[in-house]
């Protein structure tokens, strides 16, 4: 079969798959069509490492026409309205709500779908009048984004102070129990008030969400504009982020005949060839796409492209570490044994410097560099474990559990975190669960997410899904938001169903 | 000092507010049938008759005495079923240092220590000094109690405790002493004094339907401790009984339905506690 017959086959399969949407269908043609390019100016070494499975794309697309996350500045956009969509200023709660969703149907991602719909406490508070009269408008406004954004990596923000609206959204989020959009409080115990951080935990019991970010060590990177994305993405408010691409540590181990082999040639090999492939499209983005040039959000000054930088993903240390340690004869392993951890720092050290080295001409924002990221895995990830956590099956007591990935929590402005699922036992005492959050931000995590183990919204890696979805996907039935995909595989290859619960 | 404990649980949520670690010490005067640890309620005699009963040897006779290798030990728990003398091989005699480091490497995850058993006001002096140490890292204490000790006479301990959650499992005295073997005089004399001093958080009954007089016992606790909310709050819980862990020859004991519990808990309210949980 010739090359041209090959992707005929490949739009035929798209358009006769019957789990596709109309709208899934369409967006998969989009992507076959943009893959028909090669990333223009990709190094070479880069197609052995893809081969190979140490570099991913993340399916990205070859040839970027957007950034892949994009930080609106929705107070802006309140205060000044839009032109191009011909908006005033919002003036009501219905209004506010209105052109909210309407911006977020015309803001880019990689997966067409806006990842950040802003910190919507503080942006619907001054609009709402009377509780009785805010919740129904505030609960359809949720309720649309869930079927209409149908993708979950699309984040809201409350926080850090009790606000009504906050108070309202945590209610109406379990009373919907949608898995979009996936929600954070910015959590600081010495502005957020107990009750409502206590109040936010009883909805992460009940509805997976939100979850928790260690507010003072993100504004300590970021400064106040920093918004959470995607799935637990810190970026700046105004901007965001080019591209992700991951190296994926633990197979790059394979490849390395001894430890020293490893971080003299393997590491500093791959990092040098991503950077350089993530130069190739940030490249072709900024200079050969007209985004940052005819968007709307950037003539309106909603976006700025110098507030935009790279994200160096990263996934498999506890592979990564294990490996390592069996080539030196060791049974040591990643989170069960100090010599496994601190080699697991060492390699972060190491990347972290790699990393800073490098220089992007378009990464004014972070320095010049590309800001590191735990990556939460693919669907098809076998054997790799997320970021730097421990391996589903392998955890350690809690506090244990949680000190350990305090040591590497602090490498990841763009984005790391642990999920800890509890029993309904704890359910029961949400201040039990608050107390060992606040010990968690003591011990250097920056994000906490947990859910209780009989919730039908369950945090996947670092999306959420409806458990109830995934059955009816495994039984060949279409269903409205296309992330139960990839949750679907993660509960197959990924065994997240099987994560330790729990019990306090 | 020393003293015998149990097990300690770094992380609870069911031995007061928040998330605490709770040491359980060794030994209790009281037989209450319906308890769901007997296995805490003697020290061990060293008869050994545990030592053949473990299919993992972790369990030896040395010198007279049972030695527990914790290392080997599957959890199984066949040693307590063998035990004739409701006491346990894994108790550890523990100083007051050892229990803090304990709780030094939980102290970022916790708000605090709860003190429970077996009977651990035993060891009042211990706790004493215990909680003067947990008070100064910042810790609040609670000790769950059966009430045997007189806490009118206990001021050393108090001096650096929160509250105690306190068992009044009959109020009959007659009733008591079945249930348990002992009288529950003082076990009253410091549900009034606690409650007094605005120290009593939390009072607890255990109900069988049939077999304790559960609307007595409610109905009395709740019209002698209501009077003293306005110096503290006083959550009643009233815990359906459960055979789980349970002697064989009570564990038939009937369970309580919902229905049962839910008046209960009503007829508390209406001789005025505010605050009542069935568990």
């Amino acid at each position: 079969m010739d090359q041209l017959q090959q992707k005929q086959e490949e739009i035929l399969g798209i358009l006769r798959d019957p789990t596709l949407t109309h709208e899934q269908t369409v967006m998969t043609l989009a992507k076959a069509a943009e893959n028909l390019l090669a990333t223009p100016g990709a190094p070479e070494e880069y197609y052995k490492l893809k081969e190979a499975g140490i570099i991913c794309d993340l399916f990205e697309g070859n040839a970027p026409y957007s950034p892949r996350y994009i930080l609106p500045d929705y107070e802006k956009f309140f205060r000044e309205g839009s032109q191009f969509l011909r908006l005033a200023p919002p003036t009501t709660l219905l209004e506010a709500i209105t052109n909210l969703l309407i911006l977020y149907h015309h803001v880019p991602s990689v997966t067409h779908f806006p990842v950040y719909i802003g910190r919507i406490d503080r942006l619907l508070e001054p609009f709402i009048e009377d509780e009785a009269s805010a919740k129904p408008l505030i609960k359809h406004f949720l309720m649309q984004i869930d079927r209409t954004v149908t993708d979950s990596f699309c984040h809201g923000d409350i926080g850090p102070e009790a606000t009504r609206a906050g108070r309202i959204i945590l209610e109406c989020e379990r009373e919907l129990q949608d898995s979009t959009p996936n929600l954070t409080l910015l959590y600081d115990p010495q502005i957020t008030p107990d009750d409502f951080a206590l109040q936010c935990v009883e909805a992460a019991l009940d509805c997976a969400k939100p979850s928790f970010a260690n507010h003072r060590m993100f504004l300590s990177e970021f400064g106040e504009d920093y918004g959470i994305a995607s799935c637990y993405n810190g970026l700046p408010v105004g901007g965001g982020a080019y591209t992700l691409t991951r190296l994926v540590l633990g197979k790059l181990a394979e490849t390395a005949a001894s430890r020293e082999d490893f971080f003299q040639r393997a590491l500093p090999h791959a990092v040098d060839v991503m950077c350089r492939f993530m130069d190739a499209k940030i490249k072709f983005l900024v200079e050969e796409t007209p985004i940052f040039s005819a968007n709307f959000l950037v003539k309106e000054g909603l976006i700025r492209r110098e507030r935009f930088n790279g994200l160096f993903g990263m996934v498999g240390m506890n592979e990564c570490v294990n490996t390592l340690m069996a080539l030196e004869g060791k049974p040591d392993r990643f989170g069960h044994s100090e010599a496994a951890d601190a080699l697991g720092v060492e390699i972060m050290e190491a990347i972290d410097a790699l990393v800073k080295a490098h220089k992007n001409p378009y990464c004014e924002f972070w320095n010049g560099s590309f800001i590191l990221h735990a990556q939460v895995g693919i669907a098809q990830d076998q054997g790799i474990s997320p970021g730097t956590r421990i391996a589903i099956g392998e955890e350690i007591p809690l506090y244990d559990h949680l000190r350990q990935a305090g040591l590497f929590h602090k490498y990841f402005p763009s984005g790391t975190g642990d999920i800890f699922p509890f029993d309904a036992t704890s359910a029961r005492n949400p201040a039990a669960v608050l107390d060992v959050i606040k010990g968690a931000f003591q011990v250097g995590i920056r994000y906490f997410s947990t859910y209780s183990s009989d919730s039908d919204v369950i945090r996947i890696t670092g999306y959420l899904v409806k458990k109830s979805d995934i059955e009816k996907l495994e039984q060949n039935q279409q269903v409205v938001n296309d992330t139960v995909f990839l949750g679907m595989g993660a509960k197959h290859n990924g065994h997240i169903l099987d994560r330790k619960v729990r019990s306090l | 000092m020393i003293a015998p404990v149990n097990k300690i649980i770094d992380h609870s949520v069911v031995d007061g507010p928040g998330n605490r670690t709770a040491v359980f010490f060794q030994g209790c005067p009281f037989r209450c049938q319906y308890c769901h640890n007997p296995e805490t309620m003697a020290l061990c005699t060293h008869c050994g008759a545990c030592v053949s009963a473990c299919p993992a040897g972790a369990l030896s006779l040395r010198e007279g005495k049972v030695h527990w290798e914790e290392a080997l030990c599957v959890g199984c728990d066949s040693c307590l079923r063998a035990c004739p003398h409701l006491s346990s091989p894994k108790v550890k005699e523990m100083t007051v240092e050892e229990i803090l480091l304990r709780i030094q490497q939980n102290r970022p995850f916790i708000r605090g220590i709860t003190c429970s058993g077996g009977e651990c006001t035993l060891y009042a002096g211990f706790m004493a000094e215990l909680f003067a140490k947990t008070k100064a890292m910042g810790l609040t204490n609670l000790i769950d109690s059966n009430g045997i000790l007189d806490f009118s006479q206990a001021d050393a301990l108090l001096e650096h405790a929160d509250g105690v959650m306190l068992d009044i499992k009959c109020f009959d005295r007659a009733g008591h002493i079945r249930l348990t073997g002992k009288d529950n005089d003082l076990v009253l004399q410091n549900a009034a004094y606690l409650a007094r001093r605005g120290l009593l958080p939390e009072v607890r009954t255990v109900i069988i339907p049939g077999v304790l007089p559960n609307e007595e016992t409610v109905a009395l606790v709740s019209r002698l401790l209501a009077p003293y909310q306005a110096n503290g709050p006083i959550r009643y819980k009233l815990i359906a009984f459960r055979p789980m862990g349970v002697r064989e020859e009570f564990r038939s004991f009937p369970v309580p339905s919902r229905a049962e519990m839910e008046s209960l808990a009503t007829l508390a309210r209406e001789q005025g506690m505010a605050d009542v949980a069935i568990v």
